[in-house]
């Protein structure tokens, strides 16, 4: 079955697993910028980065006959050194002209602090200056519910702000209903151990899925994390009675309504 | 976009059944070790009473989150734990 792998980190993967998602059905992959595991010494290294996710990634991708596109940010994690990333996100625009890169992201809030939340207001603006799709990253666990209401609060108070140019991914049951009732697009990411397991994302899309502004996504990364999580959901969601016409509207439509909002973005065949 | 009617025993029962012998078990290991004290053991036990309150999954989680709304001065730095240390 066709899908669209809108969230995956193929730069922590192996050969093998591009050869997995198109054996699937991928038929594109998108990568946000964000944190490597460990904290970069110096903007030359951010730099280094962006080149690999515009440059040298696409191109691996296309040996498998994947499109690869990319979304480029400074990530929340390293965002607590406000010198230090605002260096970063004079980077940004130049990237933002490759060819690839789908918008700004994923941008968003790791651990609440007042620098994150600076340098996430700084993001978006800058999104809205270069009319760029936004992808946002809400923090982990215990931080998520305070996280989410930040990043909302935040974004609502752009007045220039189409929530329906922005998604907010990572939600799960005590976030999904925020971020749907205030316009904007929800990822559920699908992870082994954290986040969302296939039936509780399921149990989201029964409730939520007729909005339409839901995708899902494996975040697959150098941790614990599963590249074909996507495919083992479209498993779960027959086996719970949705229609192939159902599925393929949660799995393909619905991230290409979202990514075809950036000029970037072709659909894939 | 309903889905046709399933049998949610027949697929969930056997997982779920052996995801709570796992807690149980989980509870035993906990109190045998002594470490009944941490804030996480406490913080699970109060996410114990969340999830008779429906809709279930969004009370354990709600239960286990930071309440606050400022953002704090400056960010810790460890992974998130999974509880939030200031509930006990």
């Amino acid at each position: 079955m066709r899908y669209i792998e809108p969230h995956a980190h193929m730069v922590s993967r192996t050969t093998d697993d591009y050869t997995a998602l198109v054996m699937a059905g991928c038929k594109a992959v998108c990568e946000p910028a964000f944190w490597a595991g460990f904290d970069r010494s110096s903007v030359h290294g951010f730099r280094d980065y962006f080149c690999q996710l515009t440059d040298y990634e696409p191109r691996r991708a296309a040996k498998f006959q994947l499109p690869h596109y990319s979304w480029i940010c400074i990530n929340a994690k390293e965002a607590e050194d406000p010198v230090f990333a605002n260096e970063v996100i004079e980077l940004i625009p130049e990237f933002l002209q490759r060819q690839n890169v789908l918008g700004v992201g994923e941008i968003g809030l790791n651990k609440n602090s007042v620098n994150e939340v600076a340098i996430f207001e700084k993001q978006v603006a800058l999104a809205i200056e270069h009319d760029q799709l936004i992808l946002v990253h809400t923090p982990h666990l215990e931080d998520k519910l305070k996280g989410t209401r930040l990043i909302l609060d935040i974004l609502k108070s752009h007045q220039g702000l189409d929530p329906n140019r922005v998604l907010i991914d990572h939600v799960e049951e005590h976030t999904i209903r925020q971020v749907l009732d205030q316009g904007f697009w929800g990822g559920i990411t699908l992870y082994p151990e954290s986040k969302c397991t296939p039936p509780r994302a399921v149990d989201m899309l029964e409730h939520y899925g007729d909005t339409n502004r839901l995708w899902m996504n494996s975040a697959c990364d150098w941790g614990v994390s599963d590249p074909l999580a996507l495919p083992k959901a479209i498993l779960e969601l027959r086996r719970r009675g949705f229609s192939e016409t159902a599925i393929d509207r949660f799995v393909y439509q619905n991230p290409v309504e979202f990514l075809s909002q950036s000029p970037n973005f072709v659909v894939p065949e | 976009m309903p889905p046709e009617t399933t049998n949610t025993l027949d697929l969930y029962f056997g997982d779920a059944r052996s995801k709570l012998i796992d807690l149980g078990a989980f509870m035993d290991r906990v109190e045998r070790n002594g470490d009944t004290e941490d804030f996480r053991y406490q913080a699970f036990l109060k996410a114990l009473e969340a999830v008779k309150q429906a809709p279930r999954a969004e009370s354990v989680l709600r239960s286990l989150s930071d309440p606050t709304d400022e953002p704090v001065a400056k960010a810790g730095s460890g992974p998130a734990i999974g509880a939030w240390k200031g509930l006990v």
